[in-house]
């Protein structure tokens, strides 16, 4: 590969670079076959379709599933309730929005408020504290069962990465969630949450600003953290579960039976 | 238009017909290429009748006969409905795989015995078979190549046991989700979400804890640095988990080929489960060791 000079150019190199990188175990994980992204990949009308085919769209459920997969001992659910309790808390989530304003004092008067003002104001509070609660624990152990079935080797070693990116989204979506009623416990318990983060090399102390606003938890973080709970993550993990589902499909559905 | 069927045409036709208020078949023999009759007649002195054109219909190839005998094309494509050339074309093509010799009808007697179904007019001429002669201004209609799915997508080749998603799966699902909701209400009514004073920057909780899924990682502050605790150790903890599928080389899933996996996984399942069941429980004023049984729960979810 002389270039006229005998040495081998930069432009080469780079590409010898991106074929590496695009033949690895990585990269093949990620992008499916068919995928522009993959290696060897050329620009045919039949592969344009399979880009739109092998698109995040193509549906949820194929129309059958191996016969283990519906027998409840094998997954034991937990993914799907996991999904479940995603939806129920977006429905109660949205029913307390109405009552709440993440503001000082009001945050807080506002709970208050729907135990004493509004009707059924407690029981949706208490479904979607619990639901939250209960969904973290699902994902929980979801990804042990995913595990202890070798649920993650090839094809699906991808999906299980998305999975741990939802993991810390759950994690992430309760933590937000958990500032919000503004008493004692709320401050405190973010406060030391979030002091572990500040433990950061070089970047903590950024870090901990972007994050609550501020060197300390303050009324600003409340409005910051709302947003972040009610709108930002929720879209976040929802892409995550979109790619989510839709790997499980295009890889083969459910992995198994032992 | 050459070799489509009769019905086709005649849908076609049909469908021209009441698009146009014309009569449907004016439109049929316009299509065939064939002397519009009903026109021809009316109108003789306006315009001349159309020469008849060079071909009305395409002249019955000759049918070539395979090995087992002359076929009759013209009948089978009528009652199969597939044109009369790709019925030429499959013949020719079977004739070459298997090393036969393409027999037209021209010499059928000698070569094939079951030649009584043969037109009449089937043209005698003893040429080779070659491909039908296309007429003029004629489009020739092609099938669709059948792309098979197993380039793409991860296609199982023995066939796997299945049921129907609906309403096997759906099913199951639906009570699943009736199940969980039933649960939650239920819980719900009965115990209440903790409320506490209002937040106070200036009087901070003695202990004060995290929510419960971080209690592990503050019960490791406990014994570690803070930067160890806080940052190093929940950091490798993610990544470490995410890189699961790439460490382990192993493509064995039952658990016996497995047990390394298992237990490491095993290992670190416990010990966060313990150290959060430690810093929920067994953690008093100050984080000090306490059991709750004798200074009581400090917890709260
Ligand atoms: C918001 C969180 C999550 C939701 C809603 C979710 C949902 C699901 C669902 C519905 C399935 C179908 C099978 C089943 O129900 O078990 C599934 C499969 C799977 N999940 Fe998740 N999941 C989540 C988090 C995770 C996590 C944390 C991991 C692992 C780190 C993970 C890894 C996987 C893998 C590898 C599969 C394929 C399993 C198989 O083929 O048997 N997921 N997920």
């Amino acid at each position: 590969m002389a270039n006229g000079n005998g040495k081998v150019g930069l432009k080469e190199r780079l590409s010898q670079a991106g074929d590496h990188i695009r033949t690895s175990q990585v990269w093949t994980s990620i992008f499916r076959p068919g995928s522009p992204f993959r290696h060897g990949y050329t620009d045919s009308p039949r592969n344009r379709s399979y880009v739109i085919m092998n698109n995040v769209l193509y549906h949820l459920h194929p129309v059958k599933v191996k016969r283990h997969a519906v027998r409840l001992s094998y997954t034991l659910c937990l993914g799907g309730l996991s999904f479940f309790l995603f939806i129920l808390l977006t429905i109660t989530g949205i029913f307390l929005m109405f009552y709440y304003r993440p503001t000082s004092p009001q945050a807080y008067l506002d709970i208050q408020a729907l135990s004493t003002d509004v009707a059924f104001g407690q029981l949706v509070r208490n479904m979607h504290r619990w639901g939250a609660h209960l969904m973290v624990l699902t994902v929980f152990l979801h990804m042990a069962r995913v595990f202890y079935h070798g649920a993650y080797k090839p094809p699906r070693e991808f999906n299980w990465v998305v999975g741990i990116v939802l993991l810390l989204l759950t994690l992430l979506l309760s933590f937000t969630g958990y500032l919000l009623p503004w008493d004692q416990l709320a401050l405190w318990a973010v406060t030391v949450g979030s002091n572990m983060g500040a433990y950061a090399p070089v970047i903590g102390d950024q870090v901990s600003f972007a994050l609550i606003g501020g060197v300390q938890i303050t009324p600003d973080t409340l409005l910051r953290w709302y947003v972040l709970h009610v709108l930002f993550l929720p879209f976040i993990i929802v892409v995550f579960m979109a790619v989510h589902f839709w790997r499980v499909r295009k890889d083969g559905g459910i992995s198994g039976p032992l | 238009m050459a070799g489509l069927p009769d019905h086709l045409l005649r849908r076609s036709a049909e469908a021209r017909a009441k698009a146009e208020g014309r009569d449907v078949e004016e439109i049929l023999a316009e299509m065939k290429g064939e002397a519009p009759p009903a026109k021809a007649e009316a109108a003789p002195a306006a315009e001349p009748a159309p020469a008849p054109p060079a071909e009305s219909t395409p002249p019955p190839v000759a049918p070539p006969a395979s090995g087992n005998g002359a076929r009759n094309l013209e009948a089978e494509s009528a009652d199969t409905g597939v044109p009369v050339p790709l019925l030429q074309r499959a013949m020719e093509a079977r004739a070459k795989k298997e090393g036969r010799e393409l027999v037209t009808a021209g010499a059928p007697a000698a070569a094939a015995p079951a030649t009584a179904e043969a037109p009449a007019s089937a043209a005698p001429a003893a040429a080779p078979a070659a491909p039908p002669a296309i007429p003029e201004g004629v489009t020739t209609q092609r099938l669709l190549t059948v792309v098979k799915a197993g380039a793409i997508q991860q296609v199982k080749t023995s066939p796997t046991d299945k049921v129907s998603v609906w309403p096997h799966l759906l099913a199951i699902e639906f009570v699943a989700l009736m199940a969980v909701t039933a649960f939650l209400i239920i819980f719900s009514v009965f115990v209440d979400a903790p409320l506490l004073e209002f937040a106070n920057f200036n009087e901070q909780p003695n202990p004060s804890k995290a929510p419960w899924y971080f209690l592990g990682l503050q019960e490791l502050l406990s014994y570690f640095d803070p930067q160890v605790a806080g940052v190093l150790i929940p950091t490798l903890g993610a990544v470490g988990l995410a890189i699961i599928p790439y460490v382990d080389k192993n493509p064995a899933v039952k658990p016996a080929d497995r047990k390394l996996a298992i237990m490491i996984f095993s290992f670190f399942l416990f010990a966060s489960a313990i150290l959060t069941i430690y810093g929920s429980f067994f953690r008093g004023p100050g984080f000090n060791f306490s059991f709750p049984w004798v200074d009581g729960i400090f917890f709260d979810f």
